[in-house]
């Protein structure tokens, strides 16, 4: 591990990627030793194959994916963070790109690492972020027919029925009923 | 008669699952299969989705805990520490030495336990009964202690955000390190049970073969990528708790198959078995609980700063304002007996969180398994989930 001595820590890295795509870097912040970048989404696919690809920061990698929603607290709305690390400079580096809520899209990053396929699609499932050129965006967790995007802070925690009874629930007790005539019990 | 163009054949679509003994809980694969290779492998999850993420968004930090159990739930004690280091780091609360070495200990135990489950369900998988009850046996000591620590078998809830609940007694340390004289010698029973035989050998030599840079890429992380040959172990990557003062080795495999992977978890055996007795060993005195550490009785608004801070420099790190969402961030990875679980967690300030990611190992595992199963053989299969070591209340979280 000799290549901690000449110092790719997280600021390093940062400022690496800053000088790559100085146009696309809104802030770099840091908080207890950890370094987050926010960047805009355009070119989000070039700088993470950058950042994986580089031969001085090695981000191979890729901890972990997933959606923020700033509801009212942020402007853009939405957020997707990637959470990366530097096996060669154990390093980790945290990207958070912007997503405005008017126009829900980013570019996958599973060409860069196959391990981001199920993540982004979770990140969809969850928020309705779209990622373009992703090979399956399917929902993940939730059923298929779904309504609405559970992680959203607008999505409420308990159902909004009150004392009204779940359609769903109404549909078998009458099912139920109809099928009394002809013996099922 | 039919010439061999002629003759078409289409793929049988097999559903494995959700409720296959070898699926190791609710999981379905969607196997599409030529003959007896299989050609594509879907798996559906999300059958014990019971939203953990947005639920803790609703719940204090202290009283989160419960929920963090109950993802791995045959490794409780293992979500608990890595829930709680990650709101430590956040919240910039300080841990007495004491319950770090305990805390250590326990994981360790913890890991031993859900490796027995997942030596016992593997053997079994492949066909080697024995082996299941040799090590149920021996699972259940450890159960006993950890009864004894904190009344819990399964789901602790032993520590707490700034330690733990509460100081282990001489008796417990007693029994934990007499099962450290003779758990080496209970893992050569269960080598010998499984690892000259010429069947257990076939079904895993050269199965699932995975090269280092593929692993790496797929997001592998604990013994599955240690098999190939990758030496990433968070605990000695990032060090938490007390792990960058006991001595271990980490084991990596060399050929990338399903047996390396047994290999790496049988030695990850002894090295547990190692750590624990230095941390009864070097146990040492003091407090289990920082007093000043959040309780259960943290309220869900603003967090206030803590007037009598000793340290010097503590209006240079301020824990959080109390004024507006200043939005905090952290990720903070442990390493569980699985692999890499990693909480990223948003705070704005107050006492709940703004958003809980947990990312969990079980889950990119799945996620790699049909790159695991596409070209194998449809037996194979059942080696290839036990080898990814799952558990689906962690997957689906």
């Amino acid at each position: 591990m000799g290549r901690l001595e000449i110092g790719m820590g997280p600021k390093e890295a940062a400022e690496a990627l800053a000088k790559a795509f100085p146009s696309e870097i809104k802030e770099t912040a840091e908080f207890q030793g950890q370094v987050s970048v926010t960047v805009s989404k355009d070119r989000i696919r070039d700088m993470m194959r950058f950042l994986h690809d580089d031969p001085a920061l090695e981000f191979h990698f890729l901890s972990d994916i997933c959606g923020v929603d700033y509801l009212d607290k942020k402007e853009p709305r939405f957020e997707v963070v990637y959470n990366l690390f530097s096996l060669p400079n154990k390093t980790s580096l945290r990207i958070k790109a912007q997503v405005a809520a008017e126009d829900l899209k980013i570019d996958s990053v599973v060409s860069v690492w196959a391990g981001a396929n199920w993540r982004e699609r979770e990140c969809f499932d969850m928020f309705g972020i779209r990622f373009s050129g992703h090979p399956d965006l399917r929902r993940l967790l939730m059923p298929e027919d779904w309504d609405g995007y559970p992680l959203c802070k607008d999505y409420p925690l308990q159902s909004d029925l009150g004392d009204k009874e779940w359609q769903g629930y109404k549909d078998v007790i009458d099912t139920a009923e109809s099928n009394k005539k002809y013996g099922v019990r | 008669m039919q010439s061999e163009k002629e003759i078409t054949t289409k793929y049988l679509t097999l559903n494995m699952g959700p409720q296959h003994p070898a699926t190791h809980g609710v999981l379905r694969l969607v196997l599409d299969l030529d003959g007896e290779t299989v050609v594509k492998c879907t798996p559906h999850i999300g059958y014990l989705h019971r939203g953990m993420e947005k639920w803790s968004e609703s719940r204090t930090y202290p009283t989160a805990m419960p929920l963090m159990n109950r993802l791995d739930y045959v490794a409780a004690v293992a979500n608990e520490i890595g829930y709680c280091v990650a709101v430590e780091r956040l919240l910039g609360v300080e841990v007495p030495e004491r319950a770090k070495y305990i805390r250590t200990m326990t994981a360790e135990m913890v890991r031993i336990c859900s490796h027995i489950i997942w030596l016992a369900a593997h053997a079994i998988d492949i066909g080697a009964m024995t082996v299941f009850l040799y090590s149920m046996r021996d699972r259940e000591t450890l159960l006993d202690l950890f009864e004894m620590l904190c009344g819990a078998r399964l789901l602790h809830i032993y520590p707490r955000i700034g330690g733990v609940r509460c100081d282990v007694s001489q008796e417990f340390l007693d029994g934990v390190y007499k099962f450290t004289d003779k758990f080496p010698k209970l893992i050569e029973e269960y080598e010998t049970l499984i690892d000259q035989n010429r069947i257990w050998f076939q079904r895993t030599k050269g199965i699932g073969v995975i090269g280092a840079e593929e692993a790496i890429n797929l997001g592998l992380t604990g013994p599955t990528l240690r098999g190939s040959g990758v030496a990433y172990d968070i605990r000695k990557v990032s060090p938490y708790d007390a792990y960058d003062k006991v001595e271990f080795d980490v084991p990596v495999g060399k050929n990338c198959d399903v047996y390396d992977r047994y290999r790496c978890r049988m030695d990850e055996f002894r090295q547990s078995n190692r750590i624990i007795r230095q941390c009864v060993e070097k146990l040492p005195d003091g407090l289990v609980l920082n007093p000043d550490a959040p309780g259960l009785d943290m309220l869900p608004g603003p967090i206030k700063k803590a007037a009598p801070v000793p340290a010097p420099e503590a209006d240079a790190v301020p824990v959080m304002s109390p004024a507006g969402p200043a939005f905090t961030e952290i990720y903070s990875a442990t390493e569980v007996p699985k692999g890499e679980l990693g909480y990223y967690i948003v705070s704005d300030g107050t006492g709940k969180p703004y958003r809980m990611r947990i990312r969990t190992p079980s889950f990119m595992h799945i996620s790699a398994l049909p790159r695991f199963c596409e070209g194998n053989l449809v037996a194979d299969v059942i080696a290839l989930i036990g080898t990814i070591d799952i558990v689906l209340g962690e997957c689906d979280r």
